[in-house]
């Protein structure tokens, strides 16, 4: 033992070395699947009020094209209220649909890494929590995975670990999403039943079933599909809807019933 | 020596600063990364004590994993850059003599010479970085490809750093 030490002693610099890199890879590990993700990651908010007070000056800069995706967005909603108001009916509002939104500004986002994440200035005090969704005007954006008291971060699609369930629109087929690492605009669609021969321009909106997102909400349009032969399941390309290089915007949406669904989920597995 | 201190804070606070708030998000050909903060561990003096190199590796890279939330990240691989400078500085300029306090930069091994030196190391640290940032060996080539290509980047951002900062010495 003493020998050992002496020896550990001797070698400083290696040994050193080696303890250096066993606290990186062990910190690091925490970023190795979702829910460790979920679990340890600690947002600060030092680097957010640098990241703000930098992006306070840059957002000058897309003031324009921010303005321009706005009323986009305007005109969009604006085409929903009559069909809205029509068809409510205090009886058959389901409480399933209670959303609510919080609205946020990107302060730090990237595009070109293997797992990338979005930091927007909305944090517990405005009542973020861990697992809202995120979307933007033009579609999903991804899952909030910290909070700190005036800072969110979340875990864009653009993440090795991001894994959405959605649908095919048009025949209600259901897949999943996730993202191959290489392309910022194109995501993959994994486990298309061996029948179904998508079309480029068909519509990949999220199933529901996730208790994060609301139904019908775009992920993207399938852009090939490439069948496979032999298998049971196969994989087809699609472009994201959101385009998350230019993103200033974002609404952090909370399912007021996640946590009753949760419970009941719960109850029925045990 | 505490204009030296001094200097190499001052490079530190500024280098931290430009890499997460303009290259961390330059975005060049969608998957491109620059690590320029590296240039503050190549240009610690030459006599620093080992430890210290490795100890400041660490907080370097912690430093900049603080802003993009992907704490080791960042970390490790600097951690190995300051590992590999003291023998890749013995292995390319072994019998080049360094004074007290004098730092492996641009005028003590001149433009070739600090060339191959950045090349070598950022290789090492972006290929560490790619990597650890993925953990897994799937689309192996695309990794080494954007390893390759960011180290290409990260150098020719140094060099121009180096080469517009470093009052030269008159001969």
């Amino acid at each position: 033992m003493r020998n050992l030490f002496q020896f550990l002693w001797r070698n400083q610099f290696f040994t050193l070395f080696i303890i250096l890199e066993i606290v990186s890879v062990l910190l690091l590990s925490n970023s190795f699947s979702y829910q460790r993700t979920l679990k340890f990651n600690f947002v600060n908010d030092f680097s957010g009020s640098i990241f703000s007070s930098y992006s306070g000056i840059t957002n000058y800069f897309g003031l324009q094209q921010e303005n321009d995706k706005l009323v986009v967005e305007n005109a969009r909603l604006r085409s929903l209220v009559p069909l809205a108001t029509e068809n409510i009916d205090s009886l058959s509002v389901h409480p399933d649909s209670l959303y609510t939104y919080i609205p946020a500004m990107v302060v730090s986002s990237t595009v070109s890494n293997p797992n990338n994440l979005i930091m927007v200035n909305k944090g517990e005090k405005d009542g973020v929590e861990k697992e809202m969704g995120a979307i933007s005007s033009m579609g999903i954006v991804g899952i909030v995975i910290g909070v700190s008291e005036h800072y969110s971060v979340i875990m864009s699609m653009l993440h090795q670990n991001m894994k959405i369930s959605g649908r095919i629109k048009s025949n209600y087929q259901l897949i999943n999403v996730v993202w191959d690492q290489t392309d910022y605009l194109l995501g993959t669609i994994i486990d298309i039943p061996s029948q179904i021969q998508l079309q480029p321009g068909d519509s990949i909106v999220t199933s529901g079933n996730s208790l994060i997102f609301p139904k019908d909400l775009l992920i993207g349009v399938v852009t090939s599909h490439e069948r496979n032969t032999g298998g049971l399941l196969s994989t087809a390309i699609l472009e994201f809807s959101t385009d998350f290089n230019s993103l200033r915007h974002v609404y952090l949406i909370k399912n007021q019933m996640a946590a009753e669904q949760d419970s009941l989920l719960i109850k029925i597995s045990e | 020596m505490p204009g030296l201190l001094l200097r190499n804070i001052f490079r530190f606070v500024i280098l931290i600063l430009l890499q997460v708030l303009v290259f961390n998000h330059m975005n060049l050909g969608g998957y491109l990364n620059p690590s320029i903060y590296i240039l503050f561990i190549l240009l610690l003096p030459n006599n620093i004590n080992s430890s210290l190199l490795l100890l400041l590796g660490f907080i370097t890279g912690l430093s900049v994993d603080l802003f993009t939330n992907t704490a080791g990240l960042h970390a490790g691989s600097t951690v190995l850059l300051a590992f590999m400078r003291p023998g890749i500085i013995r292995l390319l300029f072994g019998n080049l003599e360094f004074g007290p306090g004098e730092s492996p930069g641009l005028n003590k091994l001149g433009v070739s010479g600090f060339f191959r030196y950045t090349l070598v190391l950022v290789f090492i640290h972006q290929l560490a970085l790619s990597l650890l940032e993925v953990f897994n060996f799937h689309h192996f080539l695309f990794t080494l490809s954007r390893a390759f290509f960011s180290s290409l980047l990260t150098i020719f951002l140094v060099m121009i750093i180096v080469l517009l900062t470093t009052t030269r010495k008159k001969h």
